[in-house]
C-alpha cells in the first residue's frame, strides 16, 4: 500500500504527490519520514488536508509558495484564522506507552489546589499509571521558577501566570500551557476585626491591602473592585505582595487592613477571630477561573502520552471535587501535614460552603468554592485586558492568539468528551462581572470603558 | 583549685536557676485557652472547641518537642518528613556549599596573603562582595543555576567563602618575615615554605576564619530553605509557620540553636588544639 499525503504539508521539500518508498530522484534525494504513530499520521493527514484544499490540492503552487514564505509563517497564519486546535486537539484519544512515570508537580498549599493534591492520596494519578510526587512549594515566584527551569514536569499556577510567562511579563519568555484549570470562586476579601464598620470601600482610602502575587486574580479582582468603587488601587489604596501564609499573621500585627487570598487563609482568619469575611469573589464574578495546571509547551510536544495520562488524572479528579458529596472526604484527605497542613474544620468549611463568616452568621454558600477544568479562552482574554489596563504588559495584544495558544480548550474538551463529561462546544463566551458585561469580541473596546486604568 | 570547682558548680546552679525561672515565668504568662463545651454551630466553626493559635506554654513546646524527637525519622512522603531527616538534609546543604567554599578560599587566601599585588587587586572585588546579604543572590542563582538544590548550595558557598578567604590572607601575610626568610636560608622551595613554615604559623587565623564562615552558613540555611522550600529545617518551620503552629516553630528554633552550637564547638576545640601546638 502507498501512503499519500504524510509529507510534511508546511515544507516546500516535500512532494505530497508522492508517497513513502518512492524511488524517484526527487524523493530519494529528501527522503520523507513518516511520523511516528499512528495518532500522529491522523494529525498530520488533517493539516495535510486542509493545506491541500487550500491550494486547489495543486502540488506545483503549494510547494512554491511555502518556499517563498516559510512553512513556519504559513502554519501560524492558518492557525490563525482556522480553528485547527479544534480539529487536532494536541492531547491524543488513545494514549501509547507512557514516556516517563515518575513525575514532580509543584503546588502551593491553599485549597485552589485541591484537585492536583487529592489526585496523589486518593489514587487518581495512579489509576492513570503515573507516580506522581506533589511538592509544596512556598511561593508563586519559586513555583514559576522552578518550572522555568524544569525541575517541575508541571504546576499548580494562578490562571494568569501561563499568559504572562509566555509572553514574557515579569520573567524570561517560555512557552507555557494550561489544559485546565483547577477552581472556579474560592476567594474572598477579608477585613481585620478593627474595620468592622468599613463595609463600603468607598471608606477604604488609605488601607492596605495583601495579594499573594502580581500576575494573579486575586490582584485584578481587588483592583477591578476597588476601582468600580471609584478608588484607584494604585494611589487611594495600597497593595502588596503577601505569601498567603504571612496574612493571617500580617493581620492580626496591624501591617494589613485587609486581603484578597486564597483560601484557607481567609476562613484561617475567621477561625482565629482576627478577620470577618467581607466578600466572597464569587459575588464579584459567578465562577471565575482562579487556580490552574499548566505545564511547559514542551512538556505536551516531547511526551504528549504521558501529557494525556496526566491530564486524565487532573480532570478526573477536579470532576470528583465538583460534587457537593465528596467534599468532606476530601477536606479530610488534603489536610495533614504533608499537603495543606491546616486543622481539618477550616478546610471542610472551605469546600463544604458552610462557614462561620465571622460576623456572626453561618452561611450557606456550597459552590463558595468549585471545581470545573475547561480553559474558557474568553477569561484568557479578559486577564489579559486587565494585565494591559494596569500596565502589566502595554502595546498591542493579540489578545485571541497569546489565550488559544496558552489555553489549551480543545485539549480539556477531547479528554472531559473522553471520561464522559460534559464539555462547553465553545471556547469564548461573555461572561458578568460586577453587573458589566465583558464581550472577548471586542477586549479594545472594554478597556477604554474603564475610568481608572493606566495603559490604555 | 577547689574555689574554682565551686564557682563553676555556683555558675551551673545559677544557669540551671535562670533557665526555672524564665520558664516557670513563661508558663504562668501564658492564659490557659476556655475550651467551649456547649456551643452553637457559629461558635463551632470560629474554632471555640480547639485552641486559638498563640504563643505556647513551654510544657506545650516540651509535649512537641517529645513527639518530634521520639520518631525523628519518619517518612510521610515528600512534604512531611521527621525532624533528623530535615536537620540532616539542611547539614547536608551546608557542608556540601561550605566544603566548596574551604576548596576555593584557603589556596586562594594563601596566594592572596603571600603576593601584596595580588592582595590589592583582588581586595575591591572582596570589599563589595562580601557585604551582600546571601539571600540577594537567590533569585539569580535560580535563574542561572536552574535548580533549587544547587541553588541553595550555591547560596552557602557565596556567603561562607568571605571570612576564609580574609582570615586566610590576613594570617598568611601576618607570619613574621624572620620565618620566612630563615626558610628561604635553608633554601626552601616556595611550596614546602608555605606547607611547612606559613601554614603552622597561620593555622589559627585561618581557623578562625572557618569558624566565623560555617556560623554564617548556618545562620544562612534556614533562610534559604524557607525559600526554595522542599526540605530542611528552613523548610520545616515554614511548614509549620504555614499552619500557625508556634510550638512546633520555636521548638525548631531551638533545635537549630543546638545544632548551630555543635557546629560552632567543633571549631573551637580545632581552634584551641592548634593555638596550644604553637
Amino acid at each position: 500500500m502507498t501512503i499519500r499525503a504524510l509529507g510534511d504539508p508546511f515544507s516546500a521539500q516535500t512532494d505530497l504527490r508522492h508517497g513513502a518508498g518512492c524511488a524517484c530522484t526527487g524523493c530519494r534525494a529528501t527522503p520523507q519520514s513518516l511520523p511516528a504513530s499512528p495518532e500522529a499520521m491522523i494529525e498530520r493527514a488533517v493539516e495535510s488536508a486542509i493545506v491541500r484544499s487550500m491550494f486547489g490540492h495543486s502540488d506545483v503552487s503549494r510547494r512554491s509558495f511555502m518556499g517563498m514564505l516559510g512553512g513556519g509563517t504559513m502554519a501560524a497564519a492558518l492557525a490563525s484564522v482556522l480553528p485547527l486546535d479544534q480539529a487536532k486537539a494536541a492531547v491524543l484519544e488513545s494514549l501509547g506507552p507512557l514516556e516517563k512515570t515518575d513525575l514532580a508537580i509543584g503546588f502551593v498549599p491553599i485549597t485552589c489546589a485541591t484537585p492536583i493534591i487529592m489526585a496523589e492520596p486518593m489514587g487518581f494519578y495512579s489509576r492513570y499509571g503515573l507516580n506522581v510526587s506533589v511538592i509544596k512549594t512556598a511561593g508563586w515566584a519559586v513555583a514559576r521558577d522552578k518550572s522555568l527551569s524544569g525541575e517541575y514536569d508541571a504546576s499548580h499556577m494562578l490562571t494568569p501566570m501561563p499568559l504572562a510567562m509566555t509572553m514574557g511579563a515579569g520573567s524570561t519568555a517560555q512557552p507555557f500551557i494550561m489544559p485546565a484549570v483547577e477552581n472556579i470562586n474560592g476567594q474572598a476579601i477579608v477585613l481585620s476585626n478593627e474595620h468592622l464598620d468599613k463595609r463600603d470601600p468607598a471608606q477604604w482610602k488609605g488601607l492596605t491591602f495583601g495579594v499573594p502575587f502580581e500576575y494573579s486574580m486575586h490582584n485584578f479582582l481587588l483592583r477591578y473592585y476597588v476601582a468600580e468603587h471609584g478608588l484607584d488601587p494604585d494611589q487611594d489604596i495600597q497593595i502588596r505582595v503577601v505569601p498567603p501564609p504571612d496574612m493571617v499573621a500580617n493581620l492580626r500585627a496591624g501591617n494589613l487592613d485587609g486581603f484578597l487570598s486564597p483560601d484557607p487563609f481567609n476562613q484561617r482568619a475567621v477561625w482565629e477571630g482576627i478577620g470577618f469575611i467581607h466578600l466572597l469573589t464569587k459575588e464579584l464574578w459567578e465562577g471565575h477561573p482562579c487556580c490552574a495546571f499548566a505545564a511547559p509547551a514542551r512538556f505536551a510536544t516531547e511526551m504528549p502520552n504521558t501529557y494525556g495520562a496526566l491530564l486524565r488524572a487532573i480532570i478526573d479528579a477536579t470532576q470528583y471535587a465538583s460534587d457537593p458529596s465528596n467534599r468532606t472526604e476530601i477536606a479530610a484527605a488534603i489536610a495533614p501535614a504533608n499537603y495543606l497542613n491546616q486543622p481539618v474544620p477550616v478546610i471542610e468549611q472551605v469546600l463544604t460552603g458552610t462557614f462561620a463568616d465571622g460576623l456572626g452568621e453561618v452561611r450557606q454558600v456550597p459552590d463558595r468554592i468549585d471545581f470545573d477544568p475547561f480553559p474558557w479562552q474568553s477569561m484568557g482574554v479578559w486577564i489579559l485586558t486587565q494585565m494591559k489596563r494596569w500596565g502589566y504588559i502595554e502595546g498591542d495584544v493579540d489578545y485571541r492568539g497569546i489565550a488559544e495558544q496558552v489555553y489549551l480548550a480543545a485539549d480539556a474538551r477531547t479528554v472531559m468528551q473522553d471520561l464522559g463529561y460534559e464539555a462547553p462546544a465553545e471556547n469564548y463566551r461573555t461572561h458578568d462581572i460586577m453587573g458589566k458585561t465583558f464581550d472577548p469580541a471586542d477586549p479594545e473596546g472594554y478597556l477604554s470603558s474603564f475610568a481608572i486604568g493606566r495603559g490604555a | 583549685m577547689t574555689s574554682t570547682w565551686s564557682d563553676n558548680r555556683r555558675a551551673a546552679l545559677l544557669s540551671v536557676l535562670i533557665l526555672a525561672v524564665a520558664l516557670l515565668a513563661w508558663e504562668m504568662a501564658i492564659p490557659a485557652q476556655q475550651l467551649a463545651t456547649e456551643m452553637t454551630e457559629y461558635e463551632r466553626l470560629m474554632g471555640g472547641g480547639s485552641a486559638r493559635a498563640g504563643i505556647p506554654a513551654p510544657s506545650e513546646v516540651a509535649v512537641k518537642a517529645w513527639e518530634q524527637l521520639s520518631n525523628p525519622f519518619y517518612d510521610a512522603g515528600p512534604n512531611d518528613k521527621g525532624i533528623g531527616i530535615q536537620i540532616a538534609y539542611s547539614l547536608g546543604r551546608v557542608l556540601t556549599g561550605y566544603g566548596m567554599a574551604a576548596i576555593i578560599a584557603i589556596p586562594l587566601g594563601f596566594l592572596i596573603g603571600m603576593s601584596p599585588v595580588a592582595y590589592k587587586a583582588l581586595n575591591p572585588f572582596i570589599q563589595v562582595l562580601r557585604p551582600i546579604s546571601p539571600l540577594a543572590w537567590m533569585p539569580l542563582a535560580l535563574f542561572i543555576i536552574q535548580d533549587s538544590e544547587a541553588s541553595a548550595i550555591f547560596v552557602i558557598f557565596i556567603c561562607s567563602i568571605w571570612p576564609m578567604l580574609l582570615n586566610t590572607a590576613f594570617g598568611v601575610s601576618g607570619v613574621r618575615q624572620d620565618w620566612v626568610n630563615v626558610a628561604r636560608t635553608h633554601e626552601l622551595g616556595s611550596l614546602r615554605t608555605a606547607l611547612t613554615v606559613i601554614l603552622p604559623a597561620a593555622a589559627p587565623t585561618i581557623i578562625t576564619g572557618m569558624r566565623i564562615s560555617i556560623g554564617i552558613a548556618w545562620l544562612v540555611i534556614v533562610a534559604a530553605e524557607m525559600l526554595v522550600g522542599g526540605t530542611g529545617i528552613g523548610y520545616y518551620v515554614w511548614n509549620e509557620w504555614n499552619n500557625l503552629d508556634l510550638a512546633s516553630v520555636i521548638f525548631s528554633i531551638l533545635l537549630i540553636g543546638v545544632t548551630g552550637m555543635l557546629l560552632d564547638s567543633v571549631f573551637a576545640v580545632l581552634q584551641r588544639r592548634l593555638t596550644y601546638a604553637e
